[in-house]
């Protein structure tokens, strides 16, 4: 021991050295590592402070509520309803499949999708995962009560449309849909972005901007599990504007059950506004479909779907208006001064121009016909005289005098402006001139003469109203916090211009067509109230139909004849126009009248009527 | 019996040093762990202070008698922490994935500690014996080696890597201090580049990810490079003042892992700024160079050496542990010294300080 604890001179000298030596390189790597320091936190410090904030602080948006539609009298059709989300974190699921094990017993659980979802997820694992959008009651209360056993589950409310009344008015409510790249990037939704649903159709689309109103956010301190730990600054969200249709809910309620099972429209308005009391189209769409994220299979059957139902057939559903034409050329004949209303014509049940020779619906003939009884039986002789003396180029300018021909206006738009034919027009379009034969059926509303139920109805309304074309509305007015923002006047478009007694002779025919015995519309005849209408057949016509109808054999349903009835009511001072059509629904006396006359009863009396179908049939008149 | 210059000797400047980190620790554990959404909060600190407490004790008890009897007891305290190294393979915790701990009625002891106070000891003795000798040639050295890696082999199986990389330097600092001919320690740098590739394939998957991580700590953020990023993100955004004690966000929130142990540095540094991970490092550098000096004032090699072996566990645990913070290494899991929290390495450290405590009240001594 003695030998080894103590230096010898030289040793230590060495030692002594090295210590040295040590001590440099000690003091060396303290500078070094004072140095590191100074770089990250005075350097690069600022950076990093930033990267510490952006840590902690994540922003979180607040959607808007959307606005919400009510009807003409404050009913509430569509609002928003809260949507209980499931999301998982990541990061917190310690054993995936015993989670969705228990999960699965819990909820209804697409697994697959669920597990994709998640390993999709893993990139980010504090951020949750949306594992089932929209959970029932009964899956919303088995979750929450077991959150305490399902670690990494959580669940957040977002508000959801929600469409009281289902298919109720969808064409004109129109849907949302997920915001395509093509908007985000037109800058026309400065609000909105990726996933965020916009309307797509209808009322939600033409005022997206007013119901969506203004997101909110907020700035949110979390911890490294993403949890939210405080809220640091909000920024409240602005709810959309509330908008109020001029429809009227038990009304549309009504036009939508009389043409349920039916292809068609309906148009009802108010003659002395323009304000759309009811617009059913059918078949219709539930707009409720497409918020849940409709499936594309769902979608594809929808839109390839030959009955069409997301189009809306009252403004953009374009048909030969068939009888309801004699309207027009009717007045036309007054007002040109060429028609003396009690001069008579002879029906003997067709017409012969040249080699040709066109029949009246009624094979026997009517008669002697003057144009109250012409109108109130529809007799197609005497308004074939009547268009050729005229020509067709008179019976067009009629036509556009009452609003034919051109788009109405639709304050949603999409509608479509229908045709009616010139001279002008066919050498323009077809090339060819004119035949005559054209005009003699023009004037009982064939030939190319195509119109909208929207059109009927405002023409009708024209008529009893003194001559006024109003612009159709929809959007009664646009309010935000029990305060209106917009109220909307009627707008008128045109007048007629036609000479009053001229159009009390078409008036008081109309309320024969319903109220005579011999009436074509007496179906629509409502006790107590003076309905004034007109009935239309419009001829689907095809070849096979001929082929069949020569052979003698029942039409099939798709060749069938569109059946038309407008109708005014009372007709001493008009409050409801209607335009009723059903395609391929036969004769229009039978199959549109009385459907007219259920409305108006119903709307009139505030009563809902039985069944159009089990009405009282009348025997022998059918156009 | 009692020698009344061992009082006069008393190092009160290492034990003041030695107070001061004690007393940051303290307050730096408690910020670290600061409850946030809990209630009721942590006790971290707490019980660190008993360690301390406890850690004080041994370092008295460790300047009562003559370091030199430790000459005699290197052999055996050797053989026993190989032999509880051992043991942790047989009775040990395994706590997430590794096979560390002893349980010793209810206190948790990592063996691991110990054996690095004990490699000190027996490598001190070895060169003490050694004598005049000072150019050591590879084949004069084959004990010293025997001795490191037999512990070295056993911590990495736990595994530790950060501690067996400790105990590796350490000794090697410590073979180095006593001389190694020049041709010699090339071999072994050659030697060591050339067993790098199968040292690399017996590291664990997480061990070898770190280390891919540190290389290109983007290529995982929230995986493995979310440690080194989390941490400088914290340690950067300190600036010069800091965020003020108990105000780290990077803590608050826990977006810095392992806050009270492994990165109880980044928790200061955040708080505190530059101006107090500095003031840190300065003590710390201040306690080596004490060390040091212990080491050039003892008259006697055995002395110099087991100051130096202590000097060189603080070092390399605290430059390891400070560069694995700031990004300069890859994430091992080591302890700072003194300063994160852990019993058997508070209490191991401060019986090492005990020690060179003795050295230093016993540097006027002669037998």
């Amino acid at each position: 021991m003695k030998k080894s604890s103590s230096f010898e001179p030289h040793t230590a000298e060495i030692f002594n050295n090295r210590l040295k030596l040590v001590s440099l390189l000690v003091v060396f790597v303290f500078f070094a590592l004072v140095f590191r320091l100074w770089y990250l936190q005075l350097i690069k410090g600022s950076e990093y402070r930033i990267k510490s904030e952006n840590n902690r602080i994540r922003l979180q948006d607040i959607p808007p509520f959307r606005g919400m539609i009510f009807d003409r009298q404050g009913d509430l059709l569509v609002d928003n309803r809260p949507s209980y989300d499931m999301y998982i974190i990541p990061e917190d699921v310690q054993d995936k499949d015993k989670l969705l094990d228990n999960l699965g017993e819990l909820a209804d659980l697409d697994r697959e999708q669920a597990l994709q979802r998640l390993s999709a997820g893993r990139k980010y694992p504090f951020r949750p995962v949306l594992i089932k959008r929209d959970l029932g009651w009964p899956e919303l209360a088995r979750v929450e009560t077991n959150l305490y056993n399902l670690p990494g589950v959580m669940i957040q409310v977002k508000p959801q449309r929600n469409y009281l009344f289902g298919k109720f008015a969808s064409h004109v409510i129109g849907y949302l849909g997920e915001i395509s790249e093509t908007q985000l990037a037109s800058g026309r939704y400065p609000d909105n972005k990726r996933g965020d649903l916009i309307g797509k159709y209808g009322v939600e689309m033409c005022w997206q901007k007013q119901l969506n109103g203004f997101r909110g956010g907020e700035q949110v301190e979390v911890d490294a599990a993403g949890r939210k730990l405080r809220v640091i600054s909000r920024k409240p969200p602005v709810s959309g504007a509330n908008i109020a249709l001029t429809l009227d809910k038990d009304l549309q309620i009504l036009a939508e059950e009389c043409l349920n099972g039916k292809k068609g429209a309906v148009v009802a308005l108010d003659p002395g506004t323009g304000e759309i009391l009811a617009m059913a189209s059918r078949p219709a769409f539930d707009p409720n479909l497409f918020i849940r994220g409709i499936d594309p299979k769902e979608w594809r059957r929808i839109v390839s779907s030959k009955d069409s139902p997301l189009q809306n057939r009252a403004i953009a559903g374009q048909y030969p208006p068939g009888s309801v034409f004699k309207i027009v050329v009717a007045l036309a004949g007054l007002e040109e001064g060429i028609l003396d209303p009690s001069e008579e014509v002879f029906c003997n049940g067709s017409y012969t121009v040249g080699r040709r020779s066109y029949r009246c619906w009624k094979r026997g003939g009517h008669g002697p016909m003057a144009l109250h009884d012409a109108l109130v039986q529809s007799c197609d002789v005497y308004f074939y005289k009547l268009g050729r003396r005229l020509g067709v180029d008179k019976i067009a300018e009629y036509a556009e005098r009452l609003g034919l021909g051109h788009r109405p206006g639709f304050d949603l738009g999409m509608d479509k402006p229908g045709l009616i034919p010139t001279t002008r027009w066919k050498l323009k379009r077809w090339g060819i001139p004119w035949q005559p034969g054209e005009t003699i059926s023009t004037s009982i509303g064939q030939s190319y003469v195509l119109v909208t139920p929207l059109q009927m109805a405002l023409m009708i309304a024209a008529i009893f109203n003194g001559g006024v074309l109003y612009q159709p509305q929809v959007i009664k007015w646009v309010g935000k916090d029990g305060r209106m923002i917009r109220e909307f006047k009627p707008v008128l478009k045109r007048r007629l211009n036609a000479k009053p007694e001229n159009l009390e002779l078409i008036k008081y025919a109309l309320v024969g067509v319903v109220n005579e015995p011999r009436g074509t519309g007496r179906r629509a005849k409502v006790k107590g109230i003076t309905v004034a209408g007109k009935t239309g057949t419009a001829q689907v016509v095809t070849l096979e139909k001929e082929k069949i109808a020569k052979a003698g054999g029942e039409v099939p349903p798709e060749f069938r004849d569109h059946a038309w009835f407008v109708a005014v009511a009372p007709a001493e001072h008009p409050r409801l126009a209607i335009a009723v059509l059903v395609e391929n629904g036969g004769h229009g006396g039978s199959a549109a009248a009385p459907i007219a006359g259920r409305l108006i009863e119903a709307y009139f009396t505030g009563k809902r009527v039985a069944d159009a179908g089990t009405r009282p049939q009348q025997t022998g008149l059918t156009n | 019996m009692f020698d009344r210059r061992l009082l006069q000797n008393f190092d009160w400047i290492l034990l003041l040093i030695l107070a001061i980190l004690a007393v940051i620790s303290v307050l730096n554990l408690y910020s670290a762990t600061y409850p946030i959404r809990e209630s009721g909060g942590s006790q971290i600190f707490l019980k660190q202070i008993y360690w301390f407490i406890i850690g004080f004790a041994v370092l008295l008890v460790m300047t009562t008698f003559d370091y030199h009897l430790l000459e005699r007891l290197a052999y055996p305290v050797y053989l026993v922490s190989i032999g509880l190294l051992i043991l942790v393979f047989v009775v040990g915790d395994i706590r997430s994935g590794s096979q560390r701990w002893i349980s010793l009625g209810g206190l948790a002891v990592q063996p691991s500690e110990l054996a690095k106070l004990s490699m000190v000891l027996i490598l001190a003795k070895f060169f003490n014996e050694q004598g005049q000798v000072y150019e050591y040639r590879l084949r004069d050295l084959w004990r010293p080696f025997l001795y490191m890696a037999v512990p070295a082999v056993l911590i990495l199986k736990e595994p530790d890597l950060g501690t067996a990389l400790v105990l590796v330097t350490v000794s090697f600092s410590m073979i180095l201090f006593a001389k190694i001919k020049w041709r010699s320690f090339l071999i072994l740098i050659l030697s060591g580049i050339i067993a790098a590739p199968f040292i690399w394939i017996n590291l664990k998957d997480y061990q070898q990810k770190r280390i891919l991580t540190f290389l290109r700590p983007d290529m995982d953020p929230l995986g493995a490079g979310y440690h080194i990023n989390q941490s400088k993100i914290a340690i950067g955004s300190g600036l010069f003042w800091g965020k003020g004690y108990l105000k780290g966000t990077q803590t608050r929130l826990h977006f810095l892992p392992e806050q009270h142990t492994d990165f109880a540095f980044s928790v200061l540094a955040e708080e505190w700024g530059f101006v107090g991970s500095v003031i840190l490092l300065l003590l710390y550098f201040l306690l080596m160079l004490w060390g040091i000096n212990i080491a050039k004032n003892s008259k006697d090699r055995f002395g110099t050496m087991i100051a130096l072996g202590i000097v060189a566990i603080i070092f390399w645990q605290l430059v390891i542990n400070v560069s694995m913070t700031t990004g300069l290494l890859p994430v091992v899991g080591i302890p700072l010294v003194m300063f994160s929290y852990g019993g058997s390495s508070t209490v191991s450290t401060m019986a090492g300080l005990g020690l060179l405590m003795n050295i230093s009240m016993r540097r006027f001594m002669f037998q």
